[in-house]
């Protein structure tokens, strides 16, 4: 196949963290010289507002899952793109400042200036489809973020990522149109893709939920952000 | 213009039975996906998504019950893979741990989708015979990146398809799980966790059917 530098680029971006997760030594420096603080207060405020998270297994969770996504609020597919675009606005934003700050260094810089790139994309897309759905996009909040040390940024983009992956869960059976929803699923597995790595790097479960992901409704979702608005 | 070389990308990945030689080839083979995901991850907007999308929607629909056993078929396979195969071969370190967790997911996941079957009053199918191509850790982790990646191509896939509700959150609650083994796997083995960029990337069912069947004993 052609252009084989995209294939190559990967596993190095990769291979720190695998480090990481793989070496116990080079995790514990890791989060040495990042500093002890801990995740943010951020994480405990959306643990709190989702409720507790217990590993359960089959029909239980799935039920629960059901039950959630049916109560949140449909209220068209441009009100949800648009949502879905103010949660990537601030991904975006967020990640720019990380990178900005310099607090990652190496291959474990490049993976998250690559997230970053990829919340990009997916605020493009989704202005992209808002605007093909005959809607106006909505307006780029301005966000506010707490970056003190490495060890803080990474636990508070772990949180920030599961966040974003169960409000599009939460959404799924809400959208009317096919496409929307086929954008919103390869945009939620990825969302869910760097949860996972994030998790490997703070040391924190890849399946928080267990083997069934929990939907997250609007409201929820929007009181859990309303610290990051400016 | 991107659109087109988008499609023509993923195609030409598609084309490729990689399964049949996860063993023989290692981890170059299971770049498949990685092929489909260039074009994606490089290209901005809804022009990136749109081939995809358009491949989901190919999708033609047996119902949510032929849906739903299909992704059964899947998840038989995926726990078979970590809890029989995993087994066998005496895993190490984290492709251990990963391996007992993501098999006790999968594990779940087909109780789950066989009572949702029932529920729908239709018949789960059984599980098939296996024949998985893996002897030692490195062969099994690439099989893995392989069969977790296509699980999460597999669910969004089939996903615009399904008709009910609760199927279609029970489908994306487990999907977004394959998803974080998937990513988990690459980094195992020091690929991206994000292989297809920005976007992932759907496959119909007969592609999908294309890379398991050579693991399926008739």
């Amino acid at each position: 196949m052609s252009s084989p530098t995209s294939e190559d680029s990967a596993p190095q971006t990769a291979g720190i963290v695998e480090r990481l997760v793989r070496d116990d030594v080079d995790r514990k420096r890791f989060l040495k010289m990042a500093g002890g603080a801990g995740a943010a207060s951020f994480g405990a405020f959306v643990l709190a507002a989702c409720g507790s998270s217990t590993k359960t297994a089959s029909t239980a969770a799935v039920q629960a899952a059901t039950t959630s996504t049916a109560s949140a609020s449909a209220t068209g597919d441009v009100a949800i793109l648009n949502y879905a675009l103010t949660l990537e606005y601030l991904e975006r934003e967020f990640y720019a400042k990380v990178v900005a700050s310099g607090l990652f260094k190496g291959q474990v810089g490049s993976l998250i200036k690559e997230f970053g790139s990829q919340e990009a994309t997916h605020v493009e897309a989704l202005k992209g489809a808002v605007s093909k759905m005959g809607g106006t996009p909505a307006a780029n909040p301005n966000g506010k973020f707490p970056i003190t040390s490495a060890t803080q940024v990474a636990g508070l983009a772990y949180t920030v990522e599961n966040l974003g992956a169960s409000a599009y869960l939460g959404q799924a059976g809400n959208i009317q149109s096919p496409e929307v929803l086929a954008t919103a699923l390869a945009i939620h597995s990825v969302e869910a893709r760097h949860a996972s790595t994030l998790g490997t790097l703070v040391k924190k479960s890849l399946t928080p939920d267990g083997a069934f992901a929990k939907p997250a409704d609007m409201s929820m979702v929007l009181a859990a952000i309303k610290p990051f608005l400016a | 213009m991107s659109t087109h070389i988008s499609t023509d990308a993923a195609q030409t990945g598609l084309a490729n039975p990689e399964l049949a030689n996860v063993e023989v080839s290692g981890l170059t083979r299971s770049s498949f996906i990685l092929r489909g995901a260039m074009a994606a991850g490089a290209v901005y907007g809804l022009g990136a998504v749109t081939p995809f999308v358009s491949q989901a929607l190919a999708e033609t629909g047996g119902g949510d019950v032929e849906i739903l056993n299909f992704a059964l078929t899947l998840e038989y396979l995926e726990s078979d893979f970590y809890n029989v195969k995993g087994k066998e071969i005496g895993l190490k370190g984290a492709a251990k741990s990963y391996a007992s967790m993501f098999g006790e997911q999968e594990a779940d996941h087909v109780e789950a989708i066989t009572t949702t079957i029932k529920s729908l009053g239709g018949e789960p199918v059984a599980k098939p015979t296996f024949v998985i191509p893996a002897s030692s850790q490195s062969s099994f982790l690439a099989l893995a990146s392989v069969l977790e990646n296509t699980g999460v191509s597999a669910y969004n896939g089939a996903a615009p398809s399904i008709q009910s509700k609760q199927v279609l959150a029970a489908a994306g609650s487990i999907v977004q799980i394959e998803a974080r083994h998937a990513a988990a796997i690459n980094l195992l083995l020091s690929k991206s966790p994000t292989p297809s960029g920005g976007f992932d990337v759907p496959l119909t069912k007969a592609q999908v059917l294309t890379k398991v069947k050579p693991l399926i004993k008739a």
